[in-house]
């Protein structure tokens, strides 16, 4: 049993103490990243590897976003936590209020003597995992923004302009319209429809999701997404999925499958979609801002990044920290961050990093991609746009999507979704509250 | 306790009465619809491992098999998708004989104390035991996770086997059976002035044979088909067995499923039950309708 | 009880029962009183601090609407379950019995569905309803109906009451043939003499004589549907759509373990435990009653 050979490992690895210290460090980095993504990561972690020979990181794919926090967590209880986990955004407030589990980005760079300079990272990228004192909790890996996609081939088969104005939904209603008469069967597509449809939304149109800022500033927050501007969005929506405009294919990114498979001719995804859309669409494509309903609010304001960040966690020794602080330094340096940027659609995380991509080109050679870093920097963030800070958001997102499957299947109105939501939801903020006092 | 089990009767006035010709063919006809009926999913799973990838994903798929055999199932035992087939296999045999073996084992042991010894706190005991038999796994996984957790054996063998071998199933089912064993042998054997564990070994496991070898099929297929516990506590890939391990083979993100060799994976995690239950089908059809439980 | 035999000592006797009761004691007693001292709190999800509620999260979960409807879809899931899987095995057990020939081919092929995991199980009917790949699904298209288990609740709790019912048919069946091949000829015969139709001598004297074992099987396969059916409805529908096959053992393991709940789902397991022990009690009730057919 694994009691014994536990046991003779360490003896053995006790004899063997001397060679040990000249065995490399190891860093375990667990992602929730597969495909072409997973791939990419896979190169980073072996081009830092092969730079150096103090460290090893090894990294390990545990499932989609929510089962890679899951994993770590469980982790955590049982004591086999890795060095860095990846967590999405909506994982945030787990994470921060989580004190003995974490141990903030900012000391373990300050402890591990690497280069860091928090000053060096962009504003609407960082703010999400920053503390109100302004030190970075964590590093922001992957940060992306919800776009517009368009098949442009798609829109000649229906006979549609496919340079068609789509900067408001008032101009894509008509569109999806013209789009269903000329014979698409797929006008409109979306993935991760919480984040895009309702957490951008709100930011996009300067309107509340949550009270307290977003749960930025206090434990305290309630929901507030059964305001007019959202429900009014989601009526629209509703009347879509219904006639046929828009085809809803599931929570995460299913959509994304129908859309680079050609069926669809709009597509509301990350702008991180470009790394799967660019090496398997057969067809030109265009990227557009994400619309907004022109006079609803104060749009367009800026959208909240999604994606997810790295996070150091506790229980480990010093000489892995600084393996740790080594590697998170290395993946902001600018080189890393360019290529990373260029070669996936996500938002470079510093200002150099997207200085050096502008100045090589690459925004003329590759018409588009420069949509998502402008959608988020062109306005400076207000109260309700600076991010979501919620407890149990994993959860709450989940009660987001059954009610608005709830619409798209015409079994609720937007509003009686929508309240539902917030009658659901409180109490989940109210036993996280409870838990973290 | 038990239910009269008599052999199908081979004469002509056996079962309800009347046998005219038509009745015959018909409740053939009947049962050989029955049969298709029940067999189709597994018809198909096998036709689905042994096409292409490219066959399944336009829809309708062939309904015949394909000539991939050889190529998925290598597929799968070698590559898997995240973990060899083969690996998965391993882990639940290992898992699914000691549970049965072990279970066996400790239940053979404290039934003979319960029987035919008096003791201490015996009682206490026999009802502790009996309790057991209320809860199974899922009412107590998030504090058992926690205690294996605690001893260092999440993604060991130890871990998937100890806690489903807790519950006292076994043991009252050996106690029922001993009790039904003749004194007389066991005063015989006490006059002669044997030891306890001579007549244990010598007598009653010989004649629990029958018993224990059905309750081996019963236990060995809880075993293999056990979900929910081991999906908890196996982080490791390498340490899945193959029942939860096929959930993970869909993918997370929004690729399509490698459908040939999930249904071929699907096919090799029936196939051990399926084969223990059919070679001991008498002792295990005795053994489940005796024991039922 | 009938006089037994004892062997002298009382230390051998604890030393065979030991093994036994360390296995339950770590391994249930002790998670099972822990379950119960942790339904008393909410600790966070690092496992770092616990804040005490009291019934707190007992009063959370009797106020939350999907934690009363998830009673009611276990509720409604079982009957189906059970009807679904009883009806058609009773019906194939009584043609089957008809036969001198062939009865026993005809179970060895019924066999193997009981032998297939439910997990198993799950992905093969999600194999033949798949919204993209699948052939049940594709031919319903054909004919105008779009199936789709993914937004439809209704379809979604059919496929996963057929995934569960399916290899219940076999267990089912065993019994029932068990049972009919059982019914004293003579009566029967007698009967049939006597004049009654088939129906009628069913009706009359068969079922009655069954009425034993259809109690024993409705008890076994709700307790089925209640536990042993997670694996079903974690590879098909993850609980949904909006919860409506998310039965009370698998929303034990969603709140835990993919929501971080640690405090209500220890409140779950507690009251799962109330009702299967009240199921149990039920149950041994009737088996007390059943030693003395």
């Amino acid at each position: 049993m694994k009691k014994i050979s536990i046991g003779a490992l360490a003896v053995s690895s006790t004899l063997l103490s001397p060679i040990a210290a000249y065995a490399e460090t190891e860093v375990h980095f667990w992602h929730a990243f597969t495909g072409r993504l997973g791939e990419l990561v896979a190169a980073q972690v072996e081009d830092f590897n092969t730079s150096q020979d103090k460290y090893t990181v090894v990294q390990s794919h545990k499932g989609n976003y929510s089962e890679t926090l899951n994993a770590g967590i469980a982790a955590f209880r049982a004591g086999e936590q890795p060095q860095i986990l990846m967590v999405f955004e909506v994982g945030t407030a787990t994470m921060m209020a989580a004190k003995g589990a974490t141990r903030p980005v900012y000391e373990v760079m300050a402890a591990s003597g690497a280069e860091f300079d928090q000053d060096a990272y962009i504003g609407a990228v960082k703010g999400y995992y920053t503390s109100t004192d302004g030190d970075m909790l964590s590093l922001p890996f992957n940060a992306s923004t919800p776009v517009l996609w368009v098949n442009r081939d798609a829109f000649k088969a229906a006979g549609v302009d496919p340079d068609t104005d789509l900067s408001t939904w008032q101009n894509v209603d008509k569109t999806l319209t013209a789009l269903k008469a000329g014979g698409s069967d797929c006008p409109l597509v979306t993935a991760w429809q919480s984040w895009i449809h309702l957490e951008n939304f709100s930011a996009y149109h300067d309107v509340p999701f949550a009270s307290k800022d977003n749960g930025f500033s206090g434990l305290d927050t309630e929901l507030q997404v059964n305001g007019d501007a959202q429900i009014a969005h989601l009526t629209a929506m509703g009347q879509w999925a219904k006639d046929g405009k828009f085809i809803y294919t599931g929570r995460r990114n299913e959509g994304g499958a129908n859309f680079r498979a050609g069926e669809c001719a709009l597509f509301t995804e990350s702008s991180a979609g470009y790394a799967g859309i660019k090496s398997e669409a057969k067809f030109a494509f265009d990227v557009r801002p994400l619309p907004y309903w022109e006079g609803v609010g104060n749009a367009p304001q800026n959208t909240i990044i999604g994606g997810a960040s790295l996070w150091v966690m506790e229980g480990h020794e010093e000489e892995e920290y600084k393996g740790a602080g080594e590697f998170l330094s290395y993946l902001s340096s600018s080189d890393v961050q360019a290529k990373w940027h260029q070669d996936t659609g996500y938002l470079p995380i510093t200002a150099e990093a997207s200085a050096a991509t502008k100045a090589s080109g690459f925004y003329e050679e590759n018409v588009g991609t420069e949509v998502a870093v402008i959608q988020m920097t062109a306005k400076a963030p207000t109260a309700n746009s600076n991010g979501l800070r919620l407890g149990s958001f994993d959860q709450i997102r989940g009660i987001i999507d059954e009610e608005l499957e709830a619409i798209w299947s015409g079994d609720k109105s937007a509003k009686d979704a929508m309240d539902s939501v917030v009658t659901r939801g409180n109490p989940l903020l109210r036993r996280f509250e409870q838990a973290n006092r | 306790m038990t239910l009269p089990t008599s052999k199908p009767q081979k004469n002509p006035a056996a079962g309800m009465v009347e046998k005219r010709g038509l009745g015959i063919w018909l409740s053939h006809a009947i049962m050989i619809l029955g049969v298709l009926i029940v067999f189709f999913p597994i018809w198909l799973a096998f036709v689905a491992s042994t096409v292409s990838q490219p066959e399944i994903v336009s829809p309708p798929m062939p309904l015949l098999p394909g000539d991939q055999f050889f190529i998925n199932y290598k597929k799968a035992l070698l590559a898997g998708i995240n973990v060899p087939v083969g690996t998965m296999l391993t882990n639940s045999l290992i898992m699914a004989i000691g549970i049965a073996i072990g279970k066996i084992i400790i239940s053979l042991l404290s039934a003979f104390a319960i029987v035919y010894f008096r003791f201490p706190g015996k009682k206490i005991f026999f009802w502790l035991i009996f309790i057991t038999l209320m809860l199974p796994v899922e009412v107590r996984i998030v504090p058992t996770y926690e205690i294996i957790a605690g001893f260092g054996m999440l993604n060991s063998y130890g871990g998937l086997i100890f806690p489903l071998i807790a519950s006292a199933t076994a043991t009252f089912l050996f106690r029922q059976f001993f009790m039904t064993v003749p004194d007389e042998l066991a005063e015989a054997a006490r006059v002669d002035g044997a030891k306890p564990l001579r007549f244990f070994w010598d007598i009653l496991i010989p004649m629990s044979r029958t018993n224990i070898a059905a309750l081996f099929v019963i236990l060995f297929i809880y075993g293999w088909n056990q979900y929910l516990w081991p999906l908890l506590i196996t982080t490791d890939p390498e340490m899945n067995t193959i029942v939860m391990g096929i959930k993970q083979m869909f993918p997370s993100g929004d690729d399509v499923a490698d459908w040939p060799v999930i249904m071929a994976t699907s096919i090799l995690a029936m196939i051990p039950p399926v084969i223990v239950v059919i070679s001991m089908q008498k002792l295990f059809i005795r053994g489940l309708v005796d024991s039922e439980k | 009880m009938e006089k037994r035999v004892f062997f002298k000592g009382w230390l051998l006797p604890l030393l065979l029962i030991a093994p036994q009761i360390l296995v339950s004691a770590v391994f249930f007693f002790y998670p099972a009183g822990q379950a119960v001292w942790q339904s008393l709190f909410i600790p966070d999800p690092f496992g770092l601090s616990m804040q005490y509620v009291g019934l707190g999260n007992f009063k959370y979960l009797l106020s939350d609407p999907y934690y009363r409807a998830s009673f009611f879809t276990t509720g409604l899931f079982s009957i189906l379950v059970t009807l679904v899987s009883m009806i058609p095995a009773l019906f194939l057990a009584i043609v089957a019995d008809r036969l001198i020939k062939g009865a026993g081919t005809y179970r060895t092929m019924l066999i193997w569905p009981y032998a297939v995991a439910p997990a198993i199980a799950g992905v093969l009917w999600l194999f033949m309803f798949n919204t993209r790949v699948g052939v049940v699904s594709w031919y319903l298209g054909n004919l105008g109906y779009d199936w789709n288990h993914v937004l439809n609740g209704s379809e979604a709790m059919g496929l996963v009451v057929v995934s569960s019912a399916w290899g219940r048919i076999s267990y089912n069946f065993l019994f029932f043939f068990a049972a009919l091949q059982s019914v004293p000829k003579s009566i029967v015969d007698a009967a049939a003499i006597d004049g009654a139709r088939f129906w009628r001598r069913f009706w009359t004297i068969v079922l009655p004589l069954l009425s034993p074992t259809t109690f024993f099987l409705l008890v076994v396969n709700v307790v089925y549907a209640f536990f042993e059916t997670f694996g079903v409805i974690h590879t098909i529908t993850s609980g949904g759509p909006q919860q409506s096959t998310t039965i009370l053992v698998y929303k034990v393991f969603a709140d835990g373990f993919v929501g971080q709940d640690l405090g209500s789902s220890a409140a779950q397991s507690v009251i799962l435990l109330v009702v299967v022990g009240a199921l149990t009690v039920f149950q041994f009730k009737y088996i007390e009653r059943r030693v003395h057919y």
